[in-house]
């Protein structure tokens, strides 16, 4: 009787621990978990996680090219989800990938975690005469590197060729020239607007600002408690002013970005111009219920002084090793090779329309003369965005770039709300952040 | 029976006789016992794994205080003293009270009013409109909001074109001015079906006698309705009461996914939980967002403390 009590127990005991640990096994790193195949089944892997279009086909070239290493590679979603998974992994220690793809406003978010490996003592900087100044500069901090730049997000303006020639509109080259298209349109009575202007475009937001010389942050991990916080400069409240004129004389919308709504409202001639970073092609492209008659050609991005034009960046990203990397060596040589190569970046630049940091394509004359049939064979990177990167010269985030994305957001829905103007915005933005970073711990320089 | 007879007679024993006794019953009890842990073994340790201990950790956490620059430190109560102190938690709070306030009353008004029709009808039609009321109910919470969310999409809704039929232009259900409203629609077309089934089943628990008693003594349907069904229901109305007043407290999921499609008008801070959750996963301060949610739990438990005394009288809890 006893015995038998007791070896009940003993069977439940063994299956809650088969229970516990079976749920511990799927949270390590798995082979199943790849989306691709793997190609040499007893070299090494490396797992990664990145969201690129077209991705498949890169990652099958490397482990086709590679005997001593194999990439496993999982999409765990875009931009702030996989952030948010990549942020609770490093909170409980285990299951991060051992390379992770960051767009470069994050690092500083992670490395002030101590979740990325420094990479100069794994051949970082042996490759970096392969990447422009700007990107090389965005991946770094002080002396060391934290990821290996992929893509770049040079600026410039997608507009409707078909509506700009129905309403006679030229293409505008400061933004004085892009208020009075907008008005034009206006006039003419059209269903849609010139452009949207998103309260939560975060970087895209950012990227406006720093045309007008706004530099938000001041950060180097090098010393890793102090900040500079300046986000209400004259020039951003400048731009942002000229904005909420816009929105509050009714000649462009507010609707949020990335919505369903929104997506359709690009495609579908809603919107005339959609102010964009390189990678914009790539996200028009993917999108459905275009308008069939759509003719889109990309023009540079406006200017305030079309005499001093500054060129900027929105978005851009980077492959970082994470500190929970088990091999750091090999997830390194994944970190650098996966898009080191002319090969890799004709599938990333056709395919899916990435705009590379890496200079050997970069500055090849197939990418500078190459013909997008989406704009009607205009060669686009010659006439717009390797201008807008040459000028390019990187940028500092802070490390709570979300936190100061959101409450960015929070001021520009309260602006066009019509309950607040632009500079009292930026004003209330410099003081939550600044109260923000004092209670996190950082010494703040304004 | 073994119970009582264990029970009175520890109460009875004479101290002479008490050790041989004693033994014989605690054998019993202990192999009753014995059994009883084992069946109630697979619940314990999952309960212990998954609920217990998750709480235990967190609770450790909020004793903590961890700041992106300076690390961690063991800081006691502070981080509760700093979220009682917390404007946004405080106005978040606020915000679930005024929820609380409207969407308790429109769910019990709903469900009640449905309950009390279909208790009187014996049709076929009762029966699908039973099933219908309760559909929502069966659809995940978060289908149900992302659905709402398409239906309150000025181009992909129904709204521009039925308002368009009469020359007018739709409502933005989801400005600023109306999001609140527009959640309270959600929450309400979800949860009123639950709690219609609630009420409907203890309608259907009382004796019917009592309505022809009402009737003889020259009540009609809406006296019968308001004197007789409703108060003899009202341990259940507590129930749903309670039930919905704790849902609300912890209000997170509809307002998180609709917020994907509008940004401005829920902030990340709309209610305490999504605070905890922008706290933690957003902004990593996994401890003060620890502190916020036991903060929360605190709130929650003596709501519906408060409440449960309160209604005693007609939880029959008394």
């Amino acid at each position: 009787m006893k015995t038998k009590l007791l070896a009940t127990i003993g069977v439940i005991a063994v299956a809650a621990a088969a229970l516990t640990g079976c749920s511990a096994g799927t949270a390590a790193k798995t082979e199943a978990s790849c989306t691709n195949k793997i190609v040499n089944k007893t070299a090494p892997q490396v797992t990664v996680w990145a969201w690129y279009p077209a991705f498949e086909e890169v990652v099958d070239l490397f482990n086709k090219t590679h005997e001593d290493v194999q990439v496993c590679w999982t999409n765990a979603g875009q931009g702030n989800d996989e952030y948010t998974k990549f942020s609770t992994a490093i909170e409980s220690k285990s299951g991060a990938p051992d390379v992770v793809m960051l767009e470069s406003e994050v690092l500083s978010s992670f490395t002030i975690r101590k979740a990325l490996v420094d990479l100069t003592e794994f051949g970082a900087n042996d490759v970096k005469a392969n990447y422009t100044e700007g990107s090389w500069k965005d991946a770094s901090s002080g002396d060391s590197v934290y990821a290996i730049p992929v893509d770049g997000g040079p600026m410039g303006m997608l507009y409707r060729k078909d509506l700009f020639d129905k309403y006679s509109i030229p293409v505008p080259t400061t933004w004085a020239e892009f208020e009075t298209a907008a008005q034009t349109l206006k006039t003419a009575g059209s269903d849609g607007v010139l452009v949207n202007f998103p309260t939560n475009g975060r970087a895209f937001n950012q990227a406006l600002f720093a045309q007008a010389g706004s530099v938000p942050f001041v950060y180097d991990s090098t010393s890793p408690t102090d900040v500079g916080i300046a986000v209400n400069d004259q020039g951003s409240k400048d731009v942002l002013n000229y904005w909420n004129g816009l929105v509050q004389k009714g000649l462009v919308t507010t609707d949020d970005a990335f919505t369903a709504d929104y997506n359709t409202s690009l495609v579908d001639g809603t919107y005339a111009v959609y102010l964009a970073a390189a990678w914009g092609p790539g996200y028009l492209q993917g999108l459905s219920d275009a308008d069939a008659d759509a003719v889109w050609r990309v023009a540079p991005l406006p200017q305030w002084d079309a005499a001093n034009p500054v060129q900027v960046n929105w978005g851009g990203s980077t492959f970082a090793v994470t500190s929970q990397a088990t091999d750091k060596k090999l997830a390194a040589e994944v970190a650098i090779g996966i898009f080191g190569t002319d090969e890799a970046w004709k599938i990333g630049v056709e395919k899916g329309a990435l705009f590379p940091s890496y200079t050997p394509m970069l500055d090849s004359d197939y990418f500078t003369n190459l013909e997008y049939p989406f704009f009607g064979g205009q060669q686009i990177n010659k006439e717009v965005f390797l201008n807008a990167a040459a000028g390019y010269t990187g940028a500092t985030f802070s490390p709570f770039q979300n936190y100061a994305y959101d409450q960015l957001t929070e001021e520009l829905y309260s602006m066009v709300q019509g309950e607040q103007d632009g500079s009292k915005a930026l004003d209330d933005l410099q003081a939550s952040l600044v109260k923000y970073a004092t209670e996190q711990g950082f010494t703040v320089a304004k | 029976m073994a119970l009582t007879t264990a029970a009175n007679a520890k109460k009875a024993l004479s101290p002479p006789r008490r050790a041989p006794r004693r033994t014989g019953i605690d054998r019993m009890d202990r192999k009753r016992q014995r059994w009883g842990w084992l069946f109630v073994a697979p619940f314990g340790v999952v309960f212990l794994t998954f609920l217990v201990a998750p709480l235990a950790y967190a609770f450790w956490m909020s004793l903590q205080t961890n700041t992106l620059a300076t690390g961690t430190t063991f800081t006691g109560l502070a981080n509760y003293v700093k979220a009682f102190s917390d404007p946004i938690f405080l106005g978040g709070l606020g915000r679930v009270g005024q929820f609380a306030l409207i969407m308790i009353p429109a769910q019990m008004i709903v469900a009640l009013v449905a309950a009390l029709v279909l208790d009187n009808l014996s049709t076929a039609l009762s029966k699908f409109s039973r099933l219908m009321i309760f559909v929502p109910y069966a659809i995940p919470v978060v289908i149900g909001a992302l659905m709402w969310g398409f239906l309150y999409s000025p181009r992909f809704g129904p709204a521009t074109d039925i308002f368009g039929l009469i020359g007018l232009a739709a409502p933005d259900f989801l400005a600023k001015g109306s999001i609140f409203a527009s959640l309270v629609n959600i929450v309400t077309w979800q949860w009123a079906g639950y709690y219609m089934i609630i009420i409907y089943a203890a309608l259907r628990g009382i004796d019917p006698a009592i309505y022809e008693a009402a009737r003889l003594d020259g009540a009609n349907g809406r006296q019968i309705a308001l004197r007789v069904k409703v108060p003899m229901i009202s341990s259940s109305m507590v129930m749903v009461l309670i039930f919905s007043l704790i849902g609300t407290l912890q209000f997170f999921t509809e307002p998180q996914v609709l917020r994907a499609v509008a940004q401005g008008a829920i902030p990340v801070s709309y209610t305490p939980n999504m605070y905890a959750y922008s706290l933690a996963f957003s902004y990593s301060q996994f401890n003060y967002a620890s502190a916020i949610s036991f903060s929360l739990g605190i709130v929650v438990f003596i709501g519906s403390y408060l409440f449960l005394f309160v209604t005693r009288k007609q939880s029959g809890l008394k």
